[in-house]
């Protein structure tokens, strides 16, 4: 019974019930790759327990051959099985690591959907520059429409994580990362930062939304009612230290405030670092 | 006067801090009343602290290792009982808690766990695989230990003084630095890591020279044994792989002390310098840890299969080829950084291709159990154990190596899953085997089998059932170090984890046990032979526990196994016609002296109390000069004492020859 709960509970593990074609494509990725070690591993444990078995002292009618060490032929499958299996693993490896790059833009007839993300101690703020909106711990989207985000950090390292749309990339100050993903249908997710940050961690993850068109713009209408304005002031506000904090739209967002968060650290000192990739 | 320290830093600000400091407090208290009872502190002083026998600092590194076991597993079954209870903010402990016991949980399990335990098993058996006296520089090799003792102390001095960090065992900056840990806790695990970390580079020179140079004539290198050929890799790895975390560390001092920005987020700091850095220590540090417990594994493999190692030249070529491959693989453990699609997948190859010489070990382990006489000592158990576990670790390895999957899965409990997978019964499981197959050796009476054959059951089971929940809720999305939850469907995966830590915990009630059984019966089980496996290298050809010198004459190798061909040739136990003089190191304070001043120079800087920095340093200076002027550092031990105690062990052996 226990068993059967525990698989059915699995079935809509977030990693193995992807609902958009990057983080399916991971998926498979992490399904074939498995499948191809299973033939190796599976045969290794059966064949250990198996010598452990038969070639037990006791079982004196087992075959014993104390001085048998080296055999050529032996020698070479032994490297060679390993060898074949990683050329196969490596090939696929070096093809989807290229097609699945977080930095290359996903192919469809949608224009992509911009969105940049900050990380702060312990929130996520998401920035709609067509929209001129913002929204605390709550990422809402088009369902369909492939989403570009841009990502960086306020404070230290965090790893921005949707599981189910487009698996995880460093928050890094002072740097931008990029992360595309894409909900087939619309429905709604969780996202964490995965990458420890100090005292408020554990409760820093926010809602993800894949909404149809005419709910996202409801929504967004329902954004700009809010009222509330993201100038310099209420920027630095939000970015003090909070713990748990709730949903918080805001109305109108002070322009390019996301390169600026990002070039405060970068003009801020005598060196410079290299850009990061953009 | 005391710099940043004042009675605050006392832990009665809470319960459980001020628990854990009353238990370290406590601990020692016991001991030193333990030895002033039984007025040992002359005995320990003489025989064993000033030592610089290469046997007696690799057993006092080992009972280092085994305290820093228990304090590390203490660490995670607190972890696992929180994280049990911790749905909706519930669980006993604070974030700020929970945070630094995560951190200390593997700061010590590496390096004052498994690095002590490593080194300490080099130390009491490549000497004696090798046929020599001693290691090459005996009174760096004291050094180095009481290095290593002050690191680990100073982290648990962390318990009652201050607190420790919270930046996890990696101290990944930019949180690390002095804008988001203010506290001392990160210069508590930075002065730790640094003071150790000299300790383990010297160690890695020592026992390289000791192998190139010190070995029994006719031991060519295709003749050494298969720990010995690890041990020497290892070695080179620490060589060239502890220079790179102590310049991170150097760095991160820097910037937390002077003001400087090589990793902060500002003024053209680059946290990932870093973390780059970190990982070129880092992953050769895993295989720093695991070959010489591969080297363990094919020893115990083949005594107790009763067989020849199966394709000894593959294992050597396969070490060497790990060696190399571990220096290039590193970017792995960061594919989420953002580097461009080459870059990863470059690394990504990479580490595809040092599974290959690890499944060429694999196979030849399994080759050697074939057509064998398997006896199920607990050390072989510990080995079969580790060879079907380990490969399912290998599996998610590589599952991790493809970095669109890593995507998906890095920074979750799966990760958390698989390194476990891979460092308790690749590394942990064969420095378990290695210390009960060398014990006997090392004291000269037996080990108790049943107690360890049961540390081994609770340990295999504990395992499964704390880690397996882990890689399913990698799955569920769960990340790593996380004090609390909100998701219900966790938590039944969380309960298994735990019932998992306390099975662990009856395995380690099995080695105490087993540690009490074999003494209460010692003066039953001796072993007079010095051989108690009918084994096949030279360790098992001189008394058990060895004499001071080893081996009254330098044996002459003609085989990879040299003592099972000494004695199918009749040519084992022979005495010669007379004994020569020996030059033995003599016991010397000043690796203790140095090792006490290197904790209380890491204790004032991590306080800022500058003038003892200078004293301290001034200190270890002196003993130094003092010790480089000293040419009396050997006595020599005359023919008739030699005869004398060579006479006496081939009494006890009695009908032997």
């Amino acid at each position: 019974m226990a068993l059967l709960a525990g698989a059915c509970d699995l079935k809509r593990a977030p990693v193995l019930d992807p609902k958009g074609p990057i983080a399916l494509a991971e998926r498979d990725l992490l399904f074939d790759a498995f499948y191809v070690m299973m033939l190796v591993i599976v045969p290794i444990i059966i064949l250990t327990l198996w010598f452990a078995w038969r070639y037990r002292a006791s079982n004196t009618k087992a075959k014993y051959t104390p001085t048998w060490a080296n055999s050529v032929t032996i020698d070479a499958i032994t490297w060679l099985i390993p060898a074949v299996i990683v050329i196969a693993v490596a090939v696929l490896l070096w093809r989807s690591t290229h097609r699945l790059d977080p930095y290359r833009p996903l192919e469809s007839k949608e224009p992509p959907f911009d969105v940049q993300v900050v990380a702060q101690d312990w929130k996520w703020l998401f920035i709609y520059p067509e929209q001129g909106i913002a929204v605390v711990n709550q990422l809402a989207f088009p369902a369909g429409r492939p989403v570009s985000l841009r990502i960086t950090s306020d404070t230290v390292m965090n790893s921005f994580y949707v599981p189910q749309l487009a698996g995880q990339i460093y928050a890094m100050a002072g740097m931008q990362t990029r992360l595309q993903m894409l909900a087939d249908q619309p429905g709604k997710f969780v996202g964490r930062n995965s990458q420890y940050s100090g005292g408020g961690y554990s409760e820093q993850h926010f809602e993800v939304l894949a909404m149809t068109p005419a709910d996202f713009d409801a929504w967004v209408a329902r954004a700009k009612q809010s009222g509330r304005a993201l100038d310099a002031a209420a920027y630095t506000a939000l970015a003090a230290k909070s713990r748990a904090n709730p949903i918080t739209y805001y109305s109108t967002v002070e322009p390019k405030l996301f390169d600026s968060i990002i070039d405060k650290y970068r003009h801020s000192g005598h060196a410079q670092h290299a850009p990061a990739r953009r | 006067m005391f710099g940043k320290l004042t009675i605050d830093a006392l832990p009665f600000y809470s319960p459980i801090a001020a628990g854990g400091a009353a238990v370290v407090v406590g601990g020692a208290l016991l001991v030193a009343a333990v030895l002033t009872y039984l007025k040992a502190w002359k005995y320990l002083w003489t025989e064993w602290l000033t030592s610089v026998d290469h046997k007696r600092i690799g057993i006092m590194y080992i009972v280092l290792a085994l305290i820093m076991l228990v304090r590390g597993f203490v660490d995670a079954i607190m972890m696992r009982a929180q994280q049990a209870f911790a749905l909706n903010g519930g669980g006993y402990l604070p974030p700020e808690h929970f945070d630094q016991i995560f951190s200390s949980h593997g700061t010590i399990m590496i390096f004052f766990m498994a690095m002590p335990f490593m080194t300490g098993l080099i130390n009491v058996i490549v000497p004696l695989q090798i046929g020599t006296r001693d290691v090459a520089f005996p009174w760096l090799n004291a050094v180095s230990l009481w290095l290593s003792a002050a690191g680990a102390a100073l982290v648990m001095v962390s318990l009652v003084i201050g607190k420790f960090s919270t930046a996890g065992w990696t101290g990944y900056p930019p949180y690390s630095g002095i804008e988001y840990s203010p506290g001392v806790g990160v210069d508590y695990w930075i002065w730790a890591i640094l003071i150790s970390g000299v300790g383990s580079t010297m160690s890695g020179i020592n026992f390289i020279v000791t192998i190139l140079k010190r070995r029994a004539p006719g031991m060519t290198l295709m003749r050494m044994t298969p720990f010995v050929w690890t041990a020497l890799i290892a070695s080179v790895l620490m060589a060239f792989a502890f220079p790179a975390i102590t310049v991170a560390c150097g760095l991160l001092a820097l910037d937390r002390l002077a003001g400087m920005h090589f990793f902060t987020n500002a003024h053209g700091g680059n946290m990932m310098n870093y973390v780059n850095l970190f990982w070129i220590w880092g992953h050769p540090e895993v295989y720093i840890l695991i070959l010489p417990a591969f080297g363990i594994f094919s020893e115990v493999v083949s005594t107790f299969s009763r067989k020849r190692l199966f394709g000894y030249e593959s294992l050597v070529y396969a070490t060497a080829a790990i060696g190399i491959l571990s220096f290039t693989v590193w970017l792995h453990h960061f594919f989420t950084m953002g580097s461009s699609a080459g870059v990863n997948a470059f690394f990504g190859v990479m580490t595809m291709i040092i599974a290959v010489p690890t499944g060429v070990k694999v196979f030849n382990w399994l080759l050697t159990m074939y057509r064998g006489r398997i006896e199920f000592h607990p050390s072989m158990m510990w080995s079969i154990g580790f060879i079907v576990t380990f490969v399912i670790g290998g599996m998610t390895g590589v599952l991790l190596a493809i970095p669109p999957a890593d995507f998906l899965m890095h920074n979750t409990t799966f990760l958390v899953a698989h390194f476990h997978n891979m460092i308790i019964p690749g590394v942990l499981f064969g420095y378990l085997a290695g210390y009960m197959y060398w014990f006997p050796k090392a004291f000269g009476f037996a080990f108790n089998r049943g107690w360890g054959i049961g540390a081994f059951w609770c340990w295999i089971i504990g395992f499964y059932l704390a880690f397996m929940p882990l890689y399913l809720l990698g799955l569920k999305g769960m990340p790593r170090r996380m004090e609390t939850y909100n998701d219900p469907t966790w938590q039944p995966y969380l309960l298994v984890a735990a019932s998992g830590a306390v099975v662990v915990l009856c395995g380690i009630g099995c080695m105490v046990m087993q540690l009490y059984v074999s003494i209460r019966d010692r003066n039953k089980t001796r072993d007079l032979t010095g051989d108690p496996y009918n084994g096949r290298t030279l360790e098992w050809s001189t008394s058990s526990p060895p004499p001071p010198y080893n081996f009254a004459v330098i044996p002459t190798v003609g085989d990879r196994e040299p003592f099972l061909e000494m004695k199918e040739k009749g040519t084992a136990y022979q005495r010669p016609a007379s004994y020569q003089p020996i030059r033995i190191p003599s016991n010397t304070p000043i690796g203790v002296i140095l090792g006490a001043f290197g904790f209380v120079l890491g204790f004032a800087m991590i306080w800022h109390i500058w003038w003892l920095v200078l004293a301290s340093g001034a200190i270890m200076l002196a003993a130094v000069i003092v010790r480089s002027s000293n040419d009396d550092q050997e006595f020599t031990m005359s023919a008739a004492e030699v005869k004398a105690i060579e006479d006496e062990r081939f009494r006890a052996m009695g009908s032997r020859p």
